[in-house]
């Protein structure tokens, strides 16, 4: 080919390259509050996905940038064909319309080129579906079960610790607490464990999804489904039920608090004494809030136990 | 390609029908499309109404509009049934494919014509019992998708539900009736000379559509009758504790809607084709192209249901098929773009109000396009599923897509249905008006749904506010421009001209525009010759 097309094909590989290898720059940072802790929830005027915090999520983060540079890149070349028409082929700058109804190069590559971007789209698509599908040897499994309209968790390595969780009323809230993101008892498992979560419902389909985290499954009755997620580093954790279940749709919020596993230990020798007392489990997140807010407002007067160091 | 039609004008008045013979009890093709796009227009109103209250109570986190969930979700409800099943399937097929289908192949009518009424009133008493099931009671709260357990009678106790999925076997039956007549009609009554091959590319996109229909809807058909005798008849079709499974009301579901969304879809092809042709003044490039990639569509259309279910329950070799397949209908659909394009390549270029639809639509229709080849990717939609993601996905191809072309329909047809062009300066005016409201209610709606805001939702944690205001205000805009389709509308019934059988010169090639404007009342008695 010609020297100069050598160059901008070149060009344009680099720039490509360049775009693809960059992008974990891009990779926000996450809010965190005031004790450093970082909070997983939507930010105002988000347009891109909520930071990602697993690593399903970063290849979703991955994926989703590589298949819409090629659908921007369509994109553009049809507005950009289309505006080239108006201009040069208005019917006052071409009075006199050609005849051409047929191309036979052209019309093979409109359908072989298209093919071949298919092609390059699936090809790492695969390697998602397997990554999302694998369950194998995870370090606890949560039976995650939908109810109108609260979440019920039971910790099957710990089958006495089985509590729900409901959303905080929003004249409840308290500083610190996110209107239909925060609940009663979140639900609380180590960082940097892979974890099943394993999702059933009560009654009607609800879905379990947590964006930050890469996590989505439908919770059907009778049946259930897996998935797996493994959360990059303390915090707490959003989600929301994502499929229409009634009334209440909106107000079943997900926390996950996910705390170093020293503390999970900790939390968890309570949770099991507390379960043996038929107590629900403590609200650790008030202590891990109340770090944070210390400097705002006094929260003691809820019951929980006091981490040590929560928020490292 | 031209035809020889010497036609007697057959309104001799002594035999006009009176009111009641003409409109309840018709036979005429046009007629009864006329029926169509009447009804399709005061549905979508309605379908258009529901959507501004959404939008209103969305601008705002802790809004007051519509605080009962059970009122949101039916109103949810109503509008994804009345916009799909009442507004761009009848104002498509029953309303431009009634009209023109026939004229195009030089049919004098359909080769059912009482039929065709029956699909029409059908329709009508489905519009009614859908309002039944929006008023009556607690409101169907189920969403268009219908989705047991919620929809079974623990969970939706009442009538509401059983008047919906009424509605929907009154509107499947028009349906399917329709589709058996515009399949006899097609493949019967063209006249000498028209071979297949020479068929305009609107008929050709009804054809397609009709075959979806009839392999579809008798699917929905069934999934919702075994619906009904789960709710009513002690059955466990979809009931767990009973043996049942949810999840295959999900399979039957999907296997008639995602042929479904191409039925919405084919017809607006179809018109864009023409429109395009017609002010580029060139014939469309790659005619067999067109017709092969709108087949391709409708068949591929029927083996890729359960990319809706992903986060459903179905394994990871089913992801994969499923997505693999989802994927090819790009091929045979960027086929049709880049065609149209070469149409107006070299040609010469009018932009009229119908072409500025159709022109609108190729560029939407890519966007939203470039949005369902993100959801076909079984490893992203886990992210996606049920966000804002796909409510903008679904709207660009949608209000967008079908829509648009409706809109480039009407402008190019009206003067031939009715007689009474439209004015120009309100039409583009119109055109440029909805256009920046839709796209500024749903492109933000991408952002939404990235950042994770569930669908169905009336009332959002706060940090969502800002794209669900600047949606809301593109909502409200969109909804301006529809009282200046009310004017423009006002103008045409109250106008005075008298118009060409073929107002719009050399471009229009096909043979509606060979009889006068507005169409004589029986068309095509005489057999044309297609040379």
């Amino acid at each position: 080919m010609k020297r100069s097309n050598r160059y901008l094909l070149l060009a344009l590989g680099t720039a490509l390259a360049g775009a693809v290898l960059v992008h974990p720059a891009l990779a926000a940072t996450f809010p965190k509050n005031s004790a450093g802790f970082p909070i997983h929830a939507p930010k105002p005027w988000e347009w891109w996905f909520q930071p990602a915090a697993s690593p399903i999520q970063k290849s979703i983060n991955w994926m989703m940038q590589f298949v819409l540079w090629i659908m921007f890149g369509v994109v553009l070349l049809v507005a950009g064909l289309l505006g080239y028409i108006m201009v040069r082929f208005n019917a006052k700058r071409n009075p006199v319309p050609s005849t051409t109804t047929h191309n036979t190069l052209i019309e093979v590559l409109w359908t072989v080129v298209p093919a071949l971007l298919l092609v390059v789209i699936f090809v790492p698509s695969l390697n998602m579906i397997y990554q999302q599908s694998d369950y194998k040897n995870p370090y606890m499994t949560v039976r995650v079960t939908g109810h109108q309209w609260y979440w019920e968790y039971k910790y099957m390595q710990a089958k006495s610790v089985d509590f729900t969780s409901y959303a905080i009323p929003p004249n409840q809230l308290k500083p610190g607490e996110i209107k239909q993101l925060s609940v009663d008892h979140p639900l609380v498992v180590p960082a940097n464990k892979k974890i099943v979560f394993q999702i059933t419902s009560g009654d009607v389909l609800h879905s379990f999804f947590i964006p930050s985290l890469g996590v989505q499954r439908y919770a059907i009755p009778g049946q259930y489904w897996h998935q797996w997620t493994k959360i990059d580093a303390p915090g707490i954790y959003y989600g929301e039920c994502n499929q229409i279940c009634g009334m209440n749709h909106d107000d079943m919020p997900i926390e996950i608090v996910a705390l170093p596993m020293a503390q999970f230990q900790s939390w968890l020798a309570e949770a099991k004494k507390d379960a043996a007392q038929g107590d629900v489990p403590p609200i650790h997140k008030y202590e891990v809030m109340a770090e944070a807010a210390a400097a705002k407002d006094a929260s003691a007067d809820r019951p929980g136990i006091a981490l040590a160091s929560a928020g490292n | 390609m031209s035809a020889t039609a010497i036609h007697h004008d057959h309104a001799d008045h002594s035999h006009q029908p009176g009111f009641v013979r003409r409109w309840l009890m018709s036979t005429n093709h046009k007629d009864i499309g006329t029926l169509y796009i009447t009804w399709a227009i005061i549905a979508g109103i309605e379908g258009g109404v529901l959507s501004m209250i959404m939008r209103a109570q969305l601008a705002e986190p802790n809004n007051s509009l519509v605080t009962n969930g059970q009122a949101w979700n039916a109103i949810v409800t109503a509008h994804g049934l009345l916009m799909i099943f009442f507004l761009v399937m009848p104002a498509l097929i029953g309303g431009f494919g009634n009209w023109m289908v026939p004229m195009m192949i030089g049919a004098p009518d359909m080769a059912f014509p009482r039929l065709n009424n029956m699909s029409f009133w059908f329709l009508f008493m489905g519009f009614i019992f859908v309002n039944l099931g929006l008023l009556v009671g607690a409101g169907s709260g189920i969403g268009w998708t219908l989705y047991p357990p919620l929809s079974d009678i623990t969970y939706s106790p009442g009538p509401s539900v059983d008047f919906t999925l009424f509605s929907l076997h009154l509107a499947g039956i028009s349906s399917l009736l329709g589709a058996i007549n515009f399949i006899a009609t097609i493949l019967n009554m063209r006249a000498p000379g028209m071979t297949m091959h020479k068929m305009p590319l609107f008929v050709w996109s009804i054809l397609v559509t009709a075959f979806l229909l009839l392999l579809a809807i008798p699917v929905l058909a069934g999934a919702i009758t075994m619906l009904i005798m789960d709710r009513n008849f002690g059955t466990s079709f979809f009931e767990p504790a009973g043996g049942g499974d949810p999840v295959l009301f999900q399979h039957l579901f999907w296997f008639f809607g995602h042929p479904e969304v191409y039925i919405m879809i084919l017809p607006a092809f179809g018109i864009v084709s023409h429109v395009v042709s017609t002010f580029s003044k060139k014939p469309i490039f790659g005619y067999l192209g067109m017709v092969y990639a709108m087949v391709a569509i409708g068949f591929v259309g029927f083996v890729v249901w359960a990319h809706h279910m992903f986060v459903s329950g179905i394994s990871m070799d089913s992801k994969v098929y499923f997505e693999a397949a989802t994927l090819v209908i790009a091929v045979p659909t960027g086929v049709k773009v880049f065609s149209w394009v070469a149409t107006m390549w070299g040609g010469s270029v009018e932009l009229k109000t119908p072409m500025l639809w159709a022109i609108g639509f190729i560029f939407m229709f890519v966007v939203g396009g470039a949005t369902g080849i993100v959801l076909a990717n079984a490893g992203l939609d886990t992210e996606l599923h049920n966000t804002y993601f796909v409510i903008a996905h679904f709207h660009y191809v949608l209000s967008m897509g079908s829509v648009f072309a409706i809109f480039a329909g009407f402008y190019y047809w009206i003067g031939k249905m009715y007689g009474q062009q439209y004015n120009e300066t309100l039409g583009k005016l119109h055109f440029w008006l909805f256009f920046i409201g839709v796209n500024l209610t749903f492109f933000p709606q991408h952002f939404l749904g990235l950042a994770g805001m569930p669908r169905r939702y009336p009332d959002y944690p706060t940090a969502f506010a800002g794209w669900n205001m600047v949606s809301s205000v593109g909502a409200m805009i969109s909804g301006v421009s529809t009282l200046v389709f009310f004017v423009v509308l006002y103008k045409i019934f109250t106008g005075k001209q008298k118009l060409a059988g073929n107002y719009w010169g050399a471009g229009a090639t096909t043979l509606e525009w060979t009889v006068p404007s507005p169409a004589p009342h029986h068309t095509f008695e005489d057999v044309p010759v297609i040379r």
